[in-house]
This record gives C-alpha cells, structure tokens and sequence, in this order.
C-alpha cells in the first residue's frame, strides 16, 4: 500500500512541510503546490493517486479547484481538509466532487488511513468484487455470507456492513471515525466507546477460536483486517 | 423656517394634511348630492302642484266656461304667495294673470319649463318660475305655474353652509388628523428615542409598553422580545468566552506541562513516547471542546444546517443499535420503546448526536448510587399530542432539582461528577439542538435516577399512517 504519489495543496507552508515528510515517513511519494492554480496545473497533468486539497486556497479556492478538475475529466480522488468541520460544509465539499471531508484539526494518523483507502479505491479493485477474502475469511456481498475456513457465521445487518467495509480495506487502517462515517453515517463524535464495542463482539464471530487473529486493533490509530501471517 | 421645514417632513403632518383633504372631498361630495336632491323633489313637489292646479282650472272651465275661470284665477291671484297664473287667448292676448313680459315661446312650450316674468307692479322681468302651459278647449292659454326664486334661495343657502362647513372640515380634519397622528407618533418617538439608547449599549432598557394591547404594543412587545434576545445571546457569548478562558486554560496548562515534561525526559523511549501520548490526548480533548462549542454556536444562531422531514424512529432505532453493545459491556441493562413511523423536520446528523450525548451520560453518570440497583437505561420515543418526544432514563443519582437548569449552561459540571472525564457541553449541545428544533430539552426526576426528555413538533408530511393499530413498538434489551 505504500508507494502512492501524493499531491498536498496547501497555502500554509509550515502544515504543508509537516504533512510532506510524514508522508514521506509513511513510504509515499509527497510534493506540495502553494496556491489553487499551482496545484490545479500540477493536478490535471501529473499522475498522482491522491491530492489533499485545503479548503481556502488563494488564487483559486479548493472546491472551484476540484469542480474545475472534475470538469476536464481529471479523475483522481481529492480528500478535502477544511476548517469548516459543519455537516453542512461537508455535504458541500462531497457535492463539490471530493471523495473525502476531513475537518481540521485533525491527527495524522486519520489523514493517513483516509488517504491511504482513498489510494486503494482508485485502483477500483474492492468496489467490484462480490467476495471479499483475507485469509480463509470470505465474504459475499451478494448472498450475504461469510464463512471461515468453510464454516459459516451468521452476523447482524450491522455487523455484516462493519466487517464488508473493513475487508474492503484489508491491509489498511480504518480509523474508528471512517467506521461511523460509512457504516452508521454519523460524523459526530461519540464519548463512549461505541465503535469498539462492535468491533469486539465482530472480532469474537470471527476471530474467536481460530489460530490467527484476522481483525487487529492499531493502537493509537483503529482497526486493521489482515491475514495475520502476512 | 427649519422648523417649519421639520414640520412639514413630519408623518404626522403629512397624515393630517392627507385627512383633511379626504375630509373635504367626502363632505362637498355630500353637500353637493343633498342639494340636487332637495332640488329634485321641490321641483316635482312644484310640478305636482301645478299640475293639480291645471286639472282643477280645467274643470272648472268645463263647468263655468272661461268666466267661472276668470274669477277663480282672479281670487288665486289675491292671495299671497308665489303661485303664478296667466289666462291669455290662443293668439297670446292676456286675459288675467300675474305674470307679465313673457319670453313669447314660453306660451307655446310643452311641459314643466323654467321661465322669467314680471310680476305687476315691479319694473323688470328678473323673476324666474317653474311653469306649464295648458291649451283650453275654447282655444285659451292657461298657464300655471310657481315662482322658485324660494327654491333658489335655499340653494344659495347650501352652498354657503357647503363652503363654510368645508372650511371648518378642514381644520377639524386636519386638527383631528394631527391630533391623533401625534399621539401615534409621539410613542413611535418615544420608541426610537429608547432604541437610541438600546443601540448605545444599554440591552437591560426595554421599549415603552402603553399596555392597551394595539399595534404599536405588540410592535413593542416583538422588538423587546428581539432585545431580550439579543441581551440573552451577548450574555451568553460574553459567558462563554470567561469560560473558555476558565476552561481552556485547565487542559492547555494540561498540555503544555505535558509537552514541557516530554523536553525534560531524556532517559527512557517509552516514558517520553507515554507523555507524548497524553499531549495528543489533551489536544484530542480540546478539539472535541471546540467542536461543541462551535456547533452550539451554530445552533443558536439559527442558521444551523439544512433540516428536512426525517422518520425519527429510525434515527432513534440506529442510535439505540449503536449504543446496545456499548450499554451491554458495561452491565447496563438498556432497553428501548420506539414508537415506529414518527416523523419531525429536522437534522439527521444533529439529532443523532443529541441522542448520542443522551445515551453517553446516561451510561457515564446513570450508575446506581445506592447498592442492589441494577444499572438501567432506557430509551423511549413517542408521539405526544401533536410532538414528539424522546426521553433517555437512567437509575443513577440524577440531578438535583434545583441545579435542572444551571447544569444545561455551557462548561458548568456537577461536583459529584467533576472526577469523570467530560467537557460540560453535552447537555447544553443537546438542549441547543433541541431549541433549534423547536423544543426543549427537560431534565426530570426518574425517581430514581435521571430522565432528560427532548420534545419536538412532530411532521405530519407525508400523512401518518391511519390507526396506529397495536401500537408495534418496537422493544429490545440488551
């Protein structure tokens, strides 16, 4: 998963450095564009995987930047960062042609994972398959079934779309708000440990008695589904 | 002069000026259709008349012949008053009469016609009469008919009252126009002068109030309302920046020493990585404080995110299934009663994370106080009357009666609870999401323990459904 070109558009010239060599930390290949136009020119012609977009741009603001890239059939996956966290703001970055939203601040380890499964969603591998494997855990998105080494587990509705999204990604981290986000929906904050009371009880379906644990707790960042020898 | 001036800028005086110049029309427009129907009848009284008179002549000619006609014109004549009377022959030879130096085609009109004559004895022929000439059968002129210079007397005498009654409607229309323009006025005066001071700062005066309840009063009352508002929002701000000050400066010291602590630790990687850990959980904490407050922000204003009719059951149901595990690990027995299909407009997202809040401190705080107390929590939602209304309730110690309110304010946390981790804004997320839905959030006693009851209109699109037959709550543990 690492090895993606990265292309961080960002006025802030001290953020911009920081998020550079974090990701050039992470193995990625990371350049940087100072203002909208800048970024929009090296956007439409380099082949980039990923571009991380502020928001507030001078010279050409981030979303007229995606429109104007989606509008020359410019298909790379952008994550919107933004100072403006509001739902609304949010609808409004997605509709602007932004395949992800994050608001700031946020923690590296969030930008990454997110960034890191939008790098794999242009690969369009996950979003066609019907069965999803890691190791001898399959499942079909078709009859709704999975089954383990050959047997089969039943799950709740939930349950099922919590574990489709995290083979979707397997290999990657997913961060607990990327689970709340795409399985429930929600984009708030919850105090309690909600998510990762439902991965526990996912991880005692499927991990419970086996040899190798598939579902890995990151600490610090989320959750990551892997075959565990790998 | 510039008084004047200022005068003549007034509403009030425009309005006065106004009313009496509508004042006048309406008067002379009834003066003027009075007269012409006074006219209207005097006339066909007088026509009448005449014609009575003509019809009793004529008779008597056909009973007496022209002499009987004679006398009886010649006794009419006699007595006083305006009655005018001329018998001439065919060709207009006068036989007897009153009347004299008629223009020559009045004799040979037909009809009620308006003439002059003389009368005897005076020099001109400056009288005027309503007259009607009939032909005898003997080939005689009879001409009857009535002076109407008493007619036209009354004329003049309604006119002159029209033109004086019209001048004093003048100035009581624009006497009464100021009069009352000026009371008006003199309130909305007094109201801008009071707003004047408002503007200046002073958002404790309020906008006279007369009390008789009329527009200006309910136009007070609103723009008070609006003051009291904005007195309400300012002191709010104001609070929230002393206590962002007061609370911010806890984790951010927090923060700093832990930072400061990490630059001083020079032995062991793991120490130093520990602390920095809690450096990023204290800045992690700080963004969720600035989060809520932003999006308390936001809901107060008004200008909150996009609402739409939403089914509120379900929102309720997914929360609820977010929570179940969470309630479960814990040993929280948590059940939940959602009446199914009720609909409310609203915020999906914002909703969610009141309830979310909701079920965060009934789970945090709703630990039984007292010993042999299973922990409970519920969730209830059900229409009640024409609102909806979600209520989470625990079995903890609850929350004082007399704190109810205070505890719904920004940053402000029991001291029973000061020891658990928390911000002190869910509450007052919760209660701000719920104003901005047109409700409110109430806290009650659940004896024992908590219930925090948010209520909102409920949507009535699309129809609900007819008879809620067995009412399919849906209920679950956990």
């Amino acid at each position: 998963m690492s090895d993606m070109r990265l292309l961080v558009i960002e006025d802030d010239s001290e953020a911009a450095a920081y998020l550079v060599k974090a990701f050039r930390e992470q193995g990625h290949l990371a350049e940087h564009a100072g203002d909208g136009l800048d970024g929009y020119a090296r956007a439409a012609e380099g082949d980039y995987d990923v571009l991380i977009v502020d928001r507030m741009l001078p010279k050409l603001d981030g979303l007229s930047l995606i429109s104007s890239l989606r509008a020359q059939k410019v298909e790379t996956p952008v994550l919107i960062l933004s100072a403006l966290g509001q739902v609304d703001d949010r609808v409004k970055g997605l509709r602007a042609g932004g395949d992800d939203y994050l608001p700031k601040p946020y923690a590296f380890s969030e930008l990454l994972a997110r960034v890191e499964a939008l790098g794999r969603r242009k690969g369009g591998a996950g979003a066609q398959e019907t069965v999803y494997r890691v190791a001898d855990l399959e499942l079909d998105r078709l009859s709704h079934k999975l089954t383990r080494a050959g047997k089969e587990i039943t799950l709740q509705p939930r349950e099922f779309r919590l574990l489709e999204y995290l083979m979707k990604h397997a290999g990657q981290v997913v961060t607990r708000t990327m689970l709340l986000e795409n399985v429930w929906d929600y984009h708030f904050d919850p105090q309690t440990n909600v998510i990762d009371v439902h991965i526990s009880r996912l991880r005692s379906k499927i991990d419970k008695g086996q040899e190798t644990p598939l579902l890995h707790t990151i600490r610090g960042a989320g959750y990551m589904i892997r075959d565990g020898a790998a | 002069m510039s008084a004047l001036l200022k005068l003549f800028r007034t509403t009030a005086f425009k309005l006065a000026v106004v009313y009496s110049i509508v004042f006048a029309v309406a008067a002379s427009l009834v003066v003027m259709n009075v007269g012409r129907n006074v006219r209207g009848v005097l006339e066909d009284q007088i026509g009448e008349t005449i014609d009575a008179d003509i019809r009793g002549l004529a008779d008597q000619y056909a009973q007496g012949g022209v002499q009987q006609v004679v006398q009886s014109i010649e006794r009419r004549i006699r007595q006083p008053g305006g009655d005018v009377y001329l018998l001439t022959t065919f060709a207009g030879e006068p036989i007897v009469g009153n009347a004299a130096a008629l223009p020559t085609a009045t004799l040979s009109s037909e009809g009620l016609v308006t003439t002059t004559y003389q009368r005897p004895g005076e020099r001109e022929a400056r009288r005027r009469a309503l007259v009607r000439v009939f032909v005898l059968p003997g080939n005689y002129r009879l001409l009857v008919g009535h002076d109407v210079e008493e007619v036209e007397r009354l004329r003049k005498i309604l006119r002159n009252a029209l033109g004086n009654s019209l001048i004093w409607l003048v100035i009581i229309g624009a006497v009464g126009g100021l009069f009352v323009a000026r009371r008006v006025l003199d309130r909305v005066d007094a109201m801008s002068e009071s707003a004047a001071v408002i503007m200046r700062g002073d958002l404790s005066k309020r906008l006279p109030v007369g009390g008789s309840g009329d527009e200006i009063d309910r136009l007070a009352e609103n723009l008070n309302a609006m003051i009291a508002r904005i007195e309400a929002l300012l002191r709010g701000m104001k609070e929230v920046s002393d206590n962002i000050a007061h609370d911010l400066r806890t984790p951010l010291t927090r923060l700093r020493n832990n930072a400061d602590t990490a630059l001083r630790q020079t032995g062991e990687p793991a120490a130093l990585r520990e602390t920095l850990e809690k450096v990023i959980g204290e800045a992690d904490g700080l963004m969720r404080i600035f989060d809520a407050l932003l999006t308390i922000a936001r809901a107060e204003s008004g200008s909150g995110p996009k609402m739409e009719t939403l089914d509120i059951s379900r929102i309720a149901e997914d929360v609820a299934e977010l929570y179940e595990a969470a309630a479960e690990e814990r040993g929280v027995a948590f059940a939940f009663a959602i009446e199914p299909g009720l609909l409310a407009r609203g915020n999906r997202e914002l909703i969610a994370q009141t309830l979310a809040n909701l079920l965060d401190n009934g789970l945090k705080y709703g630990v039984p106080a007292a010993a042999g107390l299973a922990p409970e929590l519920r969730l209830v939602v059900r229409r009640d009357g024409r609102r909806v209304r979600l209520s989470v309730e625990d079995r903890g110690p609850g929350v004082p009666a007399a704190d109810r309110d205070r505890v719904l304010d920004r940053f402000v946390r029991l001291e029973a609870s000061r020891t658990l981790p928390g911000s002190g804004l869910g509450l007052s997320l919760a209660a701000a999401i719920a104003r901005l839905h047109g409700g409110a959030l109430r806290l009650e006693d659940n004896a024992p323990g908590l219930r925090a009851v948010v209520d909102m209109p409920a949507a009535t699109l699309p129809p609900p459904q007819v008879g809620r037959q067995g009412d399919k709550t849906r209920a679950g543990t956990g």
